[in-house]
């Protein structure tokens, strides 16, 4: 877990694997630098292979920033985890947090270097989701 | 952001061009990328790049875009800037490209 105060719109990064999220998180690090809140979480509660709410739920507030957070998942239920997650974020919140449609590893550097140039939540988005487009 | 400044009354937005080679060993692989990208989005100017004179042009704001360039070592990159802090701004994406972004 680590954050980086700032206004500029946070990345959370949600794998099965924690191994997988936290060299994704190393590798926004080492490429975008610092000027991004970024936070990650993987494995069930259990320790073992899989992702729980409330682990992404406490990502999402180390991530936090005004300006947002960018969700970046891998499969299945990285993602219906995340959304559930977002869903019971407090209302003011909820519209700040969107889940990308982005291959998780590369999202995140994209979504990172595009949040560090202060650009607003819809364009971190766009920017991560033009892996697929 | 984009073209704010693109048909101002009055200025024709005439663009600067310049080159420069691609000295470090991976080219404009991701991490270059980024950099270039980092860099173009601290100016308001319009900046693009592309591996000849006539285009095609990439938005070197966009680091998926400057990485599908996939611009190797030794390749000539061209760079098309519009807008106020244009000069600035190419003088700054034409150190990083010949500083080799900092690399070897």
């Amino acid at each position: 877990m680590n954050s980086s105060n700032s206004g500029n719109v946070g990345i959370v990064i949600v794998s099965h694997s924690p191994k997988i999220a936290e060299g994704a998180a190393d590798m926004v690090r080492q490429m975008v630098g610092s000027a991004v809140p970024l936070a990650w979480t993987g494995g069930d509660i259990d320790g073992g292979l899989g992702t729980n709410v409330a682990g992404i739920l406490e990502a999402i507030e180390t991530a936090w920033s005004p300006a947002g957070v960018a969700v970046l998942v891998d499969l299945g239920g990285a993602e219906t985890n995340s959304e559930m997650a977002v869903e019971m974020l407090p209302e003011d919140r909820r519209a700040r947090v969107v889940v990308c449609n982005a291959p998780v590893v590369e999202g995140a550097v994209i979504a990172a270097t595009e949040s560090s140039g202060g650009s607003p939540l819809a364009a971190v988005k766009r920017s991560a989701e033009e892996f697929y487009a | 952001m984009h073209d704010a400044h693109a048909s101002r009354p009055g200025e024709t937005p005439v663009p600067l061009t310049a080159s420069a080679v691609l000295v470090n060993k991976v080219g404009l692989h991701a991490r270059p990328s980024v950099k270039l990208t980092q860099c173009a989005k601290g100016f308001a100017a319009k900046i693009e790049l592309a591996l000849a004179a006539g285009g095609p042009w990439t938005d070197a704001k966009s680091p998926v875009k400057v990485m599908r360039v996939k611009a190797p070592q030794g390749a000539t990159l061209h760079f098309r800037v519009t807008g106020p802090d244009s000069k600035a701004a190419l003088a700054a994406v034409l150190a990083l490209v010949h500083d080799g972004f900092g690399e070897d």
